[in-house]
C-alpha cells in the first residue's frame, strides 16, 4: 500500500479534465473531484493529503474554488517531513493572499520552519513569507529573517535579502534593523547574494531617507568598483548572456548607483568613469546588451549633470529610435520622455522620427510617440506639429481617435498663436472626429468665436462649407447651427470677407435648409436638433423672406414626439404669430461671452455663492437697449429692486450663457438664500428635457424658496425673455401678465412635471454614534413614485481617520437597493471632509409601506477594524 | 518589482499564475482575461510590451505560450524579457525541451522552479546552474522521502500480514 500510487492520481485527474470536450463535462469532472477532496478532508485523511492538495491547486488554476482546501495547506505545513511541506507552502502561496485570516495561523509554523536545521525548509519558509506575507507577520518574523541574512549557505541569504524587500515595504519603519546587514550583503562576491543585497539596498533607499544618506556615505566606492569589476570580467559560463557577464546584476547595480546619485554631486562623479564606459563599450547588437545600455542612459539622466556624459546618453537614445526593432524603439521614446524634462533642445532633433512612430503600426509605440510628440509642444513648433497630428488623425484607428483629439484640441487651445489659426483647426479636428470630442471642446470653440468679432463671417462661411459637406460630426454640427443661427445675415451677405477666403454664394434659403437639415436628421441627437430649432428662430427675423417658410418648419415641429422640441415649437410659433413686434429683440445676436466666466466654470472655480440663471427681476428697465456687444454684466446690473431672485444655483454650463440668462457673479444679489451649487448640465435645464439632473437642480430650489414655482428653469428662461421685452414689466407671477400667458400657454406639461416631482423630502440624519454621522439626502424621478435616490453623506466625528470605509445596507424584500460606489475609502477626521454614496431603492409596495433599511458600516481606525451597525425607520412615510 | 507572473496558451488557457501583489481571486480572473485578450489579440511583430492599467506588461511567446510578468512603469522592460528568457531556459534544461504538456502534467515543479527564480517579484538568481542545483537537491529530498515511506510501508505490511 503505497500512498503514492493508488486512488485517482492527479496525472489522471489532470487526463480526465483534458479529455473533457465542453464546459459542462469539465464542471461535472470538477465537482467530482472536489466532492472527493472534500469527503477527504472531512476525514481528516493523511495519507493522500499532499495530493488531494495538488489537485486543488490545479483545480484552482482552472479558475473554480478552492478555498474549502485552504486549512490544508496549514496542515501540511506543520507537518515534519519535507516533501510536506514543500507542497503545503506551494499551496498556501497559490490558495491564499495575504488578505485572508487563515494566513495568521501559519505565523508559528512559519516561525518555527524559518529556525530550521535542514536550510531547504528554511528556504521553502523564506519563499512562502516573501511572496504572501502581511504587515503583522512581516512585524513578528522581520528578527529571524533579519538573522538569516547571515546565514551560513549563500542560498538562504539570497532569499533572506528579498524576504527583508517585502518586509521593509510592509512594515518601513523596520527599515533601520536591516540597513547594516544589507550593506555586507554588497562586499559578497556570490552573485545570487549580490543580485538580491542591491536590489534590498535599492528598496531600503526608496522607503528610508535615513537608509539613502546611510548607503551613499559607505557604499558608492564599493558599488563603483563591483560594476567594474563585472563590466570587465572575462568570459564566464555560468553567467554569460549574449556575450555579457550577468547583465542582471550590471542592471541592478545601475539602478543603485542612480538612486544615490540623484541629488548629489559628489556621489554622482564617483561614477562618472564606469558609466562613460558601460555607455561606450556595452555591444548593443542583442537585448540584453541594450537593456543594461537602456539603464544606464536612465542613470545619466537622473544623477547630477555631467556634461558629456549627457551627449552620450541622448545619442544612444538616438540610435534605440532609428533601430528596426519594435522594441527598443519603444523603450527609446519611453527613455525620451524622461529626456525631455533635462535636455529639451536634443529631444526636439529628434522630432521628426518620434512623428513617424506616431504613425506606427503598433498601438504601444503609438501611445507612447504621442505622449512624447504631447510633451514636446512649444509655441514654436505648434503649426507643424498639430499640422502632423490632424494629418494622422484622418488614418488613425476608432479606438485611438479619442485620445488624439483630446491632445489636438488641449495644445491648440494653449499655444495657439492666432485666433483665426486656432478656428481653423478646431474645424479640423470636429470635422474629422467630432464625435469624439467632450462637450467642453466646442464650448471653448463657440466662446471663442463669439470673442473674435472680426472672424464672424469667415467661421460662419467656413462652418457652412463643412457642414454641406458632411453632417457626421454631431459637436461640428451643433457648432455650425449655432454660427448659423447667430451670424446667419453674415454667410448671406459675405460680409467681413477675408483676401484668403473662397467666395461662396448662399442664400437666404440654402442657410434655412441646412438648419431643417438639421432638425430632421434622424442621427442627430436633441441637444443639437434643439439647437437648431433656436437657430432658425433667430434667423425668422435675420431673413424676413424666408419668416413664412421657417414658421412653417416650426409648426411641423408642435407634433414632434419629443416633449421639448414640441414645446419649443409651440411656443415659438406663439411669438411668430402673436408678438412680431418683440420678436426682432427676443433674436437679437447673443452678447459676447465672457472668455474669463467661461474659463472660471471650466476650472470650477467660480465661487459657490453665485447664482447664475433664472434670476428674474420684475421691474425690470430691461437690458435690450444695450448694445449687443455690452458685457453680459451690464446687463446685470438692472436686477434690482424688490424681486425675489430664484437661485437655482448651476455649476454651469455655459449654454445657458448663450441663450442670455446668466448673470455674472457681482449681480448674486446679497441677502438672498442661495442654493447648493449643483453641477448640472444647465443646456438640460434650458430645454428641459426632463433628465433626473435638472430636475433634482429645481427641486431643490422648492426646498429653499416659497415663490419660486414660477422660477423653475425652463419656465424662467421664457421669463426671462418676456421680461427683457419690458412687456410684462411688473408681473410678480406668470398669470399677471397677458405676454406671459401666451409664453406660458403651452407650458402645461412643463408645470406638471414639477408637481409630479411633489414634495422635497427634508434630509434626514439616519445614523449617529459618537464616531460617526451618515445623512440621507433623498430625491425622486418625475412619473416614478416608486423610485427613491438616496445620497448618503458620512462624517467622521472622532480624531482619527478611518480607511477601508465600506458601507453596507439591506433592505428587506418589497424593496429593491442599488448601491452606487463611495466616493472614497478614506474619511478624514474631525469632520474634514465627508464620503458620499448614492443608493437607489425601489419600493414595490408604494403607498403602502414605507423604506427601512439596516446598514452595516465598517472601517478601519489606528488599525483595529471597527464595525458600525443600525436599523432606519425614521424615512419619511411617503416614500 | 514585478506584480505578477502568468503563463496564458495560445487558446486562452491559464498554465501558471504567480502574484507577488495582493489580488482577489475576482480580480486575478479579470486580469487574466483582460490581459489574454490584448495580448494573444496583438500581431507577431510589434513590440513585446502592453501599457496596462498604469502598469506595463512584458509577454513574450515561446511556442504555443505566452509568458507576461507585469512590472512598474518605471522598470527596466528588456530585463524583463531577460527574466522571461531566463526563466524559459531553465525549464527547458529541467524538463529536456520543454513543451506546454510537460508544464500542464507537472505545474507544481514550475512553480518550483519559479520559486527558485523570483521572490516578492524580484530576481533572486542569475546563474541557471544554480538554480538547477538547488532543485535537483530538493527533488533529490522528496525522492528519499518517498523511497522511506514505501519502504516503512512495506515493513508495516509484511508485518501485519
Amino acid at each position: 500500500m503505497n500512498p503514492f500510487s493508488s486512488g485517482t492520481r492527479l496525472r489522471d485527474m489532470i487526463r480526465a479534465i483534458r479529455a473533457c470536450k465542453t464546459a459542462a463535462e469539465e464542471r461535472a469532472v470538477v465537482r467530482k473531484e472536489c466532492a472527493a477532496i472534500r469527503a477527504a478532508i472531512n476525514e481528516n485523511d493523511q495519507d493522500y493529503r499532499h495530493r488531494n492538495l495538488a489537485k486543488l491547486m490545479f483545480i484552482h488554476m482552472l479558475g473554480y474554488p478552492t478555498h474549502f482546501g485552504q486549512m490544508e495547506c496549514l496542515k501540511l505545513i506543520a507537518s515534519t517531513g519535507f516533501p510536506e511541506k514543500r507542497i503545503g507552502y506551494l499551496g498556501l502561496m497559490l490558495l491564499l493572499d495575504e488578505r485572508q485570516e487563515v494566513l495568521m495561523l501559519v505565523t508559528n509554523s512559519l516561525k518555527q520552519d524559518l529556525n530550521h536545521s535542514n536550510q531547504y525548509i528554511v528556504g521553502l519558509a523564506l519563499c512562502a513569507l516573501g511572496n504572501i506575507s502581511s504587515a503583522e507577520m512581516a512585524r513578528d518574523l522581520a528578527p529571524d529573517v533579519e538573522r538569516l541574512l547571515q546565514f551560513r549557505d549563500p542560498n538562504i541569504r539570497k532569499k533572506a535579502a528579498l524576504c527583508s524587500i517585502r518586509i521593509i515595504k510592509k512594515v518601513p519603519d523596520l527599515a533601520e534593523n536591516f540597513m547594516n546587514p544589507a550593506s555586507s550583503l554588497l562586499k559578497e562576491k556570490h552573485h545570487g547574494v549580490l543580485i538580491t543585497g542591491v536590489q534590498l539596498c535599492t528598496d531600503l533607499c526608496k522607503v528610508s531617507s535615513e537608509a539613502l544618506e546611510y548607503f551613499r556615505e559607505n557604499c558608492i566606492e564599493g558599488l563603483v568598483k563591483t560594476l567594474r569589476d563585472i563590466a570587465n570580467s572575462p568570459y564566464s559560463p555560468e553567467y554569460d548572456i549574449a556575450g555579457i557577464t550577468d547583465p542582471f546584476l550590471h542592471i541592478r547595480l545601475l539602478k543603485l548607483l542612480r538612486i544615490l546619485g540623484q541629488g548629489d554631486a559628489g556621489a554622482s562623479d564617483c561614477m562618472t568613469d564606469i558609466l562613460a564606459q558601460v555607455a561606450s563599450r556595452t555591444e548593443s547588437n542583442k537585448n540584453a546588451g541594450n537593456a543594461i545600455l537602456y539603464e544606464c542612459v536612465e542613470t545619466i539622466m537622473s544623477i547630477e549633470d555631467n556634461g558629456g556624459l549627457r551627449v552620450l546618453a541622448i545619442n544612444i537614445l538616438g540610435r534605440f529610435l532609428s533601430n528596426r526593432d519594435n522594441n527598443i524603439r519603444y523603450v527609446g521614446l519611453n527613455m525620451l520622455m524622461k529626456a525631455i524634462m533635462v535636455d529639451a533642445k536634443a529631444v526636439q532633433r529628434h522630432r521628426a522620427t518620434i512623428l513617424e512612430c506616431v504613425k506606427d503600426s503598433d498601438a504601444s509605440i503609438q501611445k507612447r510617440a504621442l505622449e512624447l510628440v504631447y510633451l514636446l509642444v512649444n509655441e514654436s513648433n505648434v503649426k507643424p506639429l498639430t499640422k502632423e497630428l490632424i494629418e494622422y488623425l484622418e488614418v488613425s484607428d476608432q479606438e485611438f481617435k479619442g485620445d488624439i483629439t483630446a491632445k489636438i484640441c488641449s495644445l491648440v487651445e494653449k499655444f495657439s498663436p492666432a485666433k483665426i489659426w486656432y478656428i481653423d483647426q478646431m474645424l479640423k479636428v470636429l470635422s474629422e472626429a467630432g464625435n469624439f470630442v467632450k462637450d467642453e471642446v466646442w464650448h471653448a470653440l463657440i466662446i471663442v468665436i463669439s470673442n473674435a468679432s472680426d472672424l464672424h463671417g469667415y467661421t460662419v462661411r467656413a462652418l457652412y462649407r463643412v457642414f454641406q459637406a458632411s453632417t457626421e460630426q454631431e459637436s461640428l454640427v451643433r457648432v455650425a447651427v449655432w454660427c448659423v443661427g447667430e451670424y446667419g445675415d453674415m454667410l448671406v451677405n459675405n460680409v467681413g470677407m477675408l483676401d484668403i477666403e473662397e467666395p461662396i454664394t448662399v442664400t437666404e434659403s440654402d442657410a434655412v435648409d441646412a438648419m431643417e437639415v438639421a432638425i430632421k436628421c434622424q442621427r442627430l441627437g436633441l441637444t443639437t436638433k434643439a439647437m437648431a430649432l433656436i437657430a432658425l428662430f433667430k434667423l425668422s427675423s435675420r431673413f424676413p423672406s424666408c419668416s413664412e417658410r421657417i414658421k412653417d418648419i416650426i409648426v411641423q415641429n408642435k407634433r414632434s414626439l419629443v416633449l421639448e422640441l414640441q414645446q419649443r415649437s409651440i411656443e415659438f410659433s406663439c411669438i411668430l404669430q402673436k408678438h412680431q413686434n418683440i420678436r426682432s429683440a427676443l433674436v437679437e445676436r447673443m452678447p459676447i461671452l465672457d472668455e474669463k466666466t467661461f474659463s472660471g466654470k471650466k476650472a470650477g472655480s467660480l465661487p459657490t455663492a453665485v447664482s447664475t440663471s433664472s434670476i428674474i427681476p420684475c421691474n425690470l428697465p430691461n437690458g435690450i437697449g444695450k448694445p449687443a456687444a455690452a458685457p453680459i454684466g451690464d446687463l446685470l446690473d438692472l436686477s434690482s429692486d424688490d424681486a425675489p431672485p430664484a437661485p437655482v444655483s448651476s455649476g454651469g454650463d455655459f449654454l445657458q450663457d448663450l441663450l442670455g440668462v446668466d448673470l455674472s457673479p457681482a449681480s448674486a444679489p446679497s441677502g438672498t438664500s442661495q442654493s447648493p451649487k449643483t453641477g448640472t448640465d444647465v443646456l438640460l435645464d434650458l430645454l428641459s428635457i426632463g433628465t433626473s439632473p435638472s430636475v433634482q437642480s429645481s427641486s431643490s430650489a422648492i426646498d429653499i424658496l416659497s415663490s419660486s414655482h414660477d422660477n423653475k428653469a425652463p419656465v424662467s428662461n421664457l421669463n426671462g425673455l418676456a421680461s427683457h421685452s419690458s412687456l410684462s414689466a411688473n408681473a410678480t407671477s406668470p398669470a399677471s401678465s397677458a405676454g406671459m400667458m401666451d409664453l406660458l400657454d403651452g407650458t402645461g406639461a412643463i408645470t406638471q412635471k414639477h408637481e409630479e416631482n411633489g414634495p422635497a423630502y427634508p434630509s434626514l440624519v439616519a445614523y449617529e454614534s459618537s464616531t460617526l454621522r451618515m445623512t440621507f439626502n433623498f430625491s425622486r424621478q418625475p412619473g416614478n413614485p416608486q423610485t427613491t435616490f438616496i445620497q448618503a453623506t458620512f462624517t467622521n466625528l472622532s480624531p482619527n481617520v478611518y480607511n477601508d470605509f465600506l458601507f453596507q445596507a439591506a433592505v428587506p424584500k418589497f424593496l429593491q437597493l442599488h448601491l452606487d460606489p463611495a466616493s472614497s475609502n478614506t474619511l478624514p477626521a474631525s469632520g474634514n471632509g465627508s464620503i458620499t454614496q448614492c443608493l437607489k431603492v425601489t419600493n414595490t409596495q408604494h403607498g403602502k409601506k414605507s423604506l427601512v433599511m439596516r446598514i452595516r458600516i465598517a472601517y478601519k481606525t489606528n488599525d483595529k477594524d471597527v464595525l458600525e451597525e443600525g436599523q432606519i425607520n425614521n424615512f419619511p412615510r411617503d416614500l | 518589482m514585478i506584480h505578477f507572473v502568468l503563463l496564458i496558451s495560445r487558446q486562452g488557457k491559464v498554465r501558471l499564475t504567480k502574484w507577488y501583489s495582493p489580488y482577489s481571486q475576482k480580480e486575478r480572473t479579470k486580469v487574466i482575461r483582460e490581459l489574454g485578450g490584448v495580448i494573444l489579440n496583438r500581431g507577431p511583430k510589434l513590440c513585446n510590451f502592453v501599457d496596462w492599467r498604469g502598469f506595463k506588461v512584458v509577454y513574450k511567446r515561446y511556442a504555443s505560450l505566452y509568458f507576461c510578468m507585469c512590472i512598474d512603469q518605471d522598470d527596466n522592460e528588456l530585463e524583463v524579457l531577460e527574466i522571461i528568457h531566463h526563466f524559459v531556459e531553465i525549464l527547458d534544461r529541467y524538463f529536456g525541451s520543454v513543451c506546454e504538456l510537460d508544464l500542464i502534467f507537472n505545474f507544481h515543479k514550475a512553480y518550483y522552479i519559479l520559486d527558485e527564480l523570483l521572490l516578492a517579484g524580484e530576481l533572486q538568481e542569475s546563474s541557471k546552474k544554480t538554480v538547477a542545483r538547488l532543485i535537483a537537491a530538493q527533488d533529490s529530498l522528496v525522492e528519499t522521502a518517498k523511497e522511506q515511506a514505501s519502504s516503512i510501508s512495506n515493513i508495516i505490511a509484511q508485518a501485519t500480514k
